[in-house]
C-alpha cells in the first residue's frame, strides 16, 4: 500500500503492508530508529511522535492513516550537534539513564508544553477553565503516559520546568 | 599490531587496601563532578543505536511462539501450512531453543529442552518472514501439538527443598527470644517482580561464513559470548556481540536470552540476517522474574533496644533444575547486632518463568522485610526508629567477626534524618482526606569486585581512547570511565573517547551486582597509572611527583605537552584488576537510609508518596550526577515494590495474568515526588584503588520499607504483604 509520509519536513514514499504501524514504518522502513518501541500497545509512551504538532503513540496508529500529515520525530527536533532546548535540558538534568524512553519523553514534553500554553487542563488542575500554573504536579501528571523504568522522573520534571521557564 | 605502537600490560590484584587516595591528589577536576554524560547528546537526539537498530540490508524478522501450557512435550506443529503463508521464510523449533535466559555469569548455555515445556509463555518456536507484520501474523497461525505433562502451578502445593548450605545458626535464638524485653515474630510477603526494562530484549544476527555478529541488548558480554556460542554449538571466537547502548537491564539482560539464540539459529539456517525482538508480553512471560518471598522474621532486644537475636527464614520459588535462589537474607547477618541468629532458606519448585536477578537480588526484598520488622521493634519498644538502628550497628560482622572495610550507616542515618527533618515530623497530621505519616528504613548492599580488563591509549595528539567490552545500561559507564581516565592523565573530558559494548574489546566484569563501576573503572585506573609511570620515567621523576593537567605534564623543573611522549607512536596499556584478599579480609558493604512521607487516603485507602529522601555511603562517588540518578532509579523501584508491583499468577494453569505494562504497574511520573539524595563522604580503601563502591542497587535495598512504615504511622495499618494496595489498607482504616 502506498502512502506519502511527511516526516520532519521531508516526504517519504512508503510502500508497506497496510498492517504496518506508524512506529514500525518509521523504524523499519524509513530507518528513523530514534522513535522507540517499548510495548507496541499504547502503554509506555516510548513511541511518542507529534502529528501536526500533537503528541500521539505511534504504535497505536497505522502508517497508512497519515498520508499528508506533518509528522515530527525526535530526529526532527535536533541532532546531536544541534540540540533543542528541551534536549539540552534533558542532558543537563540527567533526564534519562539508559536513554530508551527518552525520545518519547522529549517529543511528549515538547508537545505537552504547547498543550499547556493553549490552556488545556489536566487531571490535577484545580479548574477546567482557569489557565493552570505549571507546577511539578502538572508536569508529572501530563508526563505520566511516558514510562521511564530507569526512573529519571524527578530529573525529567526539572528539565521540562527549566525549558518552560526559559521560554516564558 | 602496528609498528611504533607501544603496548604493555599492568595488573593489580586487590590483596592490600589502597589508601593512597590518588584521585584526591590528581588535579584535572573531573572526578566526582556531575559531568554530563558524553553519550547524552546521542541519546536525547535519538541517534544512539540500540539492539534493533542499524538494521542490515536484507534483514528478515522472526517472531517467537509461546507455549500455552505449563507442562508438556511438543510433538509437532503445522510448519508446512505456516511456511506457505505470505512472506514466511521458515519455521524453527526444537533443540536450539532455550528454556529460559542464562543466569548472570553462567558462562554456558541454559537448559535447551528440545520441545519440553516448563511454563506458560516459554518460547518454543520461531517464525521468520520478510516483514514483521507477516511474521507476527504467521506466528499466530502456529498450532502446537503437545502431550500434556504434570505441572505445579499452585505454590501452596509445591514441593519444598531446604538446601543444607543455605541454613545457618549461631547461639540460641529461642532462648534469646524468651529472655528478651521486646520481640517481633512476624511473617512478611513480597510479590514477584519484573525488571521490565524499557527496551525489550532484541537481537539482530548476521553470519559471515562461520562467524556470527550479533547486535543485542545484554549486560555482561564476556559471559554472553560463551553462553551464545555454547547454545549454538560453535566456538566462542566465532561469536561477536555488539551492545553499545542498552535500554535498561536491571538484571534481566545479564545472561543470553531467547531472542539471541533464536535469531542466530535462524540466520545461520537461512543465510540472511534475522532480527528477533521480544514483545512486551514475552519480556514479562519469558525473561527473569524476581521470586515472590515469604519471610519469617524474629527479632529479640533487651530493655534498651539492643538486639540479642535475629531469625530470618525465607521461602522463594524457582523452576526445576535451576540453582539460583533469591538470596533474601544475604545482608541480614551483618546489618545489626545480636549474637543469636538463625538464617533459613527454602525453595519451592514451580512451573513459572525462571527466577533470576532483578535489581539487587537478595537485599531488595530481604532488607525491605527486615526493615519493616525493625519498625515493629521500634514500635513495641517505644524507641525512635533512627535511634533503634543506631544502637544496633555492630562493631564487626557478627556472623564471622570480620571487621568492616568501612561503615557509614550511622552517618547516613544522621544525615538523612537531618535533611528530611525527621525530628520535626508531626504526629497525627492530616491534609483534607489524607492521613499523613512518616517512615524510615536502613539500606545496605554487599559490595563486590570482578576481574576486568580495559585498554587505555594515549594518542599522538594527546587525546585518550578507553576500550573495554563493558556495557552502559544507563548506569553512566561512558561518563565515569571518561572521568577516571581524564582525571588520572590530566586530559579534558572532550579529549577522551570511551568505546564500550563490543565483545572484541578487553573483557570487563560487565554490568550487574553493582560491581560495574568498581571493576571496569578499576581496570581503567590501573592502565592509567601505568601510563603515568611511563610519562614519569621519561621525565626522570617518580610518578607521584608528576602533575598532569589539561594535557600538560609538570614536574618540579619541567613542563611537557602530552604529545611529546607519543612522538614514536601512541602508548597503550591494557590494565587488569582482579579481586583479591581484600574481598574476604573485610566485610564490604554500602549503607544508607531512607525517609518517606506518605499520604493515605482515608476514603479509598490509596497511598501516595509525598516526599522521599535517601542518604547513601558508597565510597568515592565517581560522578555525582549519574550516581544520584542511580539512586533515584533504585528508590523508585522501591516505591513500585511497596505500592504497585506484583506479578500475579493464575493458580489453576500457572499463567501470568498481568503480562504487560498496563497491568504490571511500574511507577509513572506522578507516582514519584521530587526525590532527594545525599551522599555521605566515604573512601573505602579495601574496595579498589578508587575507594569507590557500587551504587546501582543500594537505592532499592530497603526503600520500600520506609513507605510501608510511613503508612503505619499515617493510619495504623501494618502491611506485611507487599504491595500495599488499597484492599489491604482499607479494612484497617480508622473511622473518620
Ligand atoms: S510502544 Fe507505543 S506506547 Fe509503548
Ligand atoms: S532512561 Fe531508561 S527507561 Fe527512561
Amino acid at each position: 500500500m502506498r502512502t506519502t509520509l511527511t516526516v520532519n519536513g521531508k516526504d517519504h514514499s512508503l510502500d508497506a503492508d497496510p498492517r504496518t504501524s506508524l512506529l514500525d514504518a518509521l523504524r523499519n522502513h524509513l530507518n528513523l530508529t530514534g522513535t522507540k518501541k517499548g510495548c507496541d500497545h499504547g502503554q509506555c509512551g516510548a513511541c511518542t511522535v507529534m502529528i501536526n504538532g500533537r503528541r500521539i503513540n505511534s504504535c497505536l496508529s497505522l502508517a497508512c492513516m497519515h498520508d499528508g500529515d506533518e509528522i515530527t520525530t525526535i530526529e526532527g527536533l535536533g541532532d546531536e550537534h544541534n540540540l533543542s532546548d528541551m534536549q539540552q535540558n534533558f542532558v543537563k538534568h540527567d533526564g534519562f539513564q539508559c536513554g530508551y524512553c527518552t525520545p518519547g519523553q522529549i517529543c511528549s514534553a515538547t508537545a505537552m508544553l504547547e498543550e499547556f500554553k493553549a490552556g488545556w487542563p489536566s487531571n490535577v488542575s484545580g479548574s477546567l477553565t482557569a489557565s493552570p500554573e505549571l507546577t511539578d504536579a502538572e508536569i508529572s501528571e501530563r508526563m505520566s503516559g511516558n514510562i521511564c523504568r530507569c526512573a529519571a522522573y524527578p530529573n525529567i520534571v526539572d528539565a521540562i520546568r527549566e525549558t518552560a521557564e526559559e521560554k516564558s | 599490531m602496528t609498528d611504533g605502537i607501544n603496548i604493555s600490560t599492568a595488573e593489580l590484584t586487590m590483596n592490600e587496601p589502597d589508601d593512597r587516595n590518588r584521585l584526591d591528589v590528581t588535579v584535572q577536576g573531573l572526578i566526582h563532578t556531575g559531568m554530563d554524560r558524553p553519550d547524552g547528546p546521542l541519546k536525547v537526539s535519538g541517534r544512539a543505536t540500540y539492539a534493533h537498530e542499524d538494521q542490515p540490508a536484507g534483514m528478515m524478522t522472526g517472531v517467537l511462539v509461546r507455549a500455552p501450557v505449563a507442562g508438556g512435550q511438543i510433538t509437532g506443529l503445522n510448519a508446512e501450512a505456516v511456511r506457505k503463508l505470505d512472506g514466511v521464510r521458515d519455521v524453527f523449533h526444537g533443540k536450539t531453543f532455550l528454556r529460559n535466559p542464562a543466569q548472570g555469569t553462567a558462562n554456558e548455555a541454559p537448559v535447551q529442552p528440545d520441545g519440553k515445556i516448563s511454563y506458560i509463555g516459554q518460547p518454543v518456536a520461531l517464525v521468520v518472514a520478510d516483514t514483521f507484520e507477516q511474521a507476527r501474523h504467521a506466528a499466530h497461525m502456529i498450532e502446537l501439538q503437545i502431550t500434556p505433562e504434570d505441572a505445579v502451578t499452585d505454590l501452596d502445593v509445591a514441593e519444598i527443598e531446604t538446601p543444607k548450605d543455605k541454613q545457618s545458626s549461631q547461639g540460641d535464638l529461642d532462648a534469646a527470644l524468651s529472655d528478651a524485653a521486646y520481640t517481633v515474630d512476624e511473617t512478611y510477603r513480597t510479590s514477584g517482580h519484573s525488571s521490565s526494562a524499557m527496551e525489550p530484549h532484541a537481537a539482530i544476527a548476521q553470519w559471515d561464513g562461520g562467524k556470527l555478529t550479533l547486535r543485542g541488548s545484554y549486560q555482561m558480554l564476556k559471559y554472553n559470548v560463551n553462553e551464545l556460542a555454547d547454545a549454538l554449538g560453535v566456538d566462542a571466537e566465532n561469536v561477536h556481540i555488539l551492545a553499545p547502548y542498552v535500554g535498561g537491564g536491571f538484571g534481566s539482560k545479564l545472561g543470553i536470552s531467547h531472542e539471541a539464540v533464536a535469531a542466530a539459529h535462524a540466520a545461520r539456517e537461512l543465510g540472511a540476517p534475522v532480527a528477533v525482538v521480544l514483545s512486551r508480553q514475552q519480556v514479562l512471560e519469558a525473561t527473569m522474574r524476581r521470586s515472590e518471598t515469604v519471610q519469617h522474621i524474629k527479632l529479640a532486644a533487651d530493655a534498651d533496644g539492643r538486639m540479642t537475636g535475629i531469625g530470618h527464614d525465607s521461602t522463594v520459588s524457582q523452576l526445576l533444575d535451576e540453582s539460583f535462589a533469591e538470596p533474601v537474607s544475604q545482608a541480614t547477618p551483618f546489618l545489626y547486632r545480636g549474637e543469636n541468629r538463625e538464617i533459613g532458606m527454602h525453595i519451592k519448585r514451580i512451573n513459572r518463568m525462571c527466577a533470576g536477578s532483578v535489581r539487587a537480588p537478595g537485599e531488595a526484598v530481604g532488607i525491605t522485610a527486615l526493615e519493616i520488622a525493625m519498625d515493629e521493634l521500634a514500635d513495641v519498644s517505644g524507641i525512635d526508629p533512627v535511634e533503634l538502628r543506631k544502637r544496633n550497628i555492630p562493631e564487626v560482622d557478627p556472623s564471622d567477626g570480620r571487621e568492616f572495610s568501612s561503615h557509614k550507616l550511622a552517618e547516613a542515618l544522621d544525615d538523612g534524618a537531618k535533611t528530611f527533618g525527621w525530628a520535626d515530623r508531626e504526629a497525627g497530621k492530616t491534609d483534607g482526606e489524607w492521613l499523613i505519616g512518616y517512615g524510615m528504613s536502613s539500606a545496605t548492599r554487599v559490595n563486590m569486585l570482578g576481574e576486568s580488563h580495559a585498554r587505555v591509549t594515549l594518542n599522538e595528539d594527546g587525546s585518550l581512547l578507553v576500550e573495554t567490552d563493558m556495557t552502559d545500561i544507563g548506569t553512566g559507564t561512558y561518563a565515569i570511565l571518561t572521568q577516571i581516565a581524564g582525571e588520572m592523565l590530566g586530559v579534558p573530558a572532550d579529549r577522551v573517547t570511551v568505546r564500550l559494548g563490543d565483545s572484541s574489546l578487553p573483557k570487563a566484569a560487565g554490568s550487574g551486582g553493582s560491581w560495574g563501576a568498581a571493576s571496569s573503572g578499576g581496570s581503567v585506573f590501573v592502565a592509567c597509572e601505568a601510563l603515568r609511570k611511563k610519562i614519569a620515567e621519561t621525565m626522570g621523576v617518580e610518578e607521584r611527583d608528576l602533575t598532569l593537567q589539561d594535557g600538560v605534564a609538570t614536574t618540579n623543573n619541567r613542563r611537557a605537552d602530552l604529545p611529546e611522549f607519543t612522538k614514536n607512536g601512541p602508548f597503550t596499556v591494557e590494565g587488569t584488576i582482579n579481586k583479591g584478599d581484600t574481598q574476604t579480609d573485610r566485610r564490604q558493604a554500602t549503607f544508607g537510609a531512607f525517609f518517606a512521607e506518605v499520604g493515605v487516603n482515608s476514603v479509598t485507602g490509596e497511598t501516595r508518596v509525598r516526599r522521599m529522601h535517601g542518604s547513601f555511603a558508597a565510597g568515592r562517588i565517581l560522578n555525582a550526577k549519574t550516581a544520584r540518578s542511580q539512586c533515584l532509579g533504585g528508590m523508585t523501584f522501591g516505591i513500585g515494590m511497596a505500592l504497585t508491583e506484583e506479578l500475579m499468577f493464575d493458580k489453576r494453569d500457572g499463567h501470568l495474568v498481568n503480562n504487560d505494562l498496563a497491568e504490571y504497574h511500574v511507577p509513572v511520573n506522578l507516582d514519584v515526588p521530587q526525590l532527594t539524595v545525599n551522599f555521605v563522604q566515604e573512601r573505602d580503601p579495601w574496595a579498589n584503588p578508587m575507594q569507590a563502591k557500587g551504587i546501582g542497587e543500594l537505592g532499592i535495598c530497603g526503600a520500600g520499607a520506609s513507605i510501608i512504615n510511613a503508612i503505619y504511622d499515617a493510619c495504623g495499618v501494618r502491611v506485611r504483604d507487599l504491595p500495599a494496595t488499597m484492599d489491604k489498607i482499607l479494612p484497617g482504616l480508622p473511622d473518620m
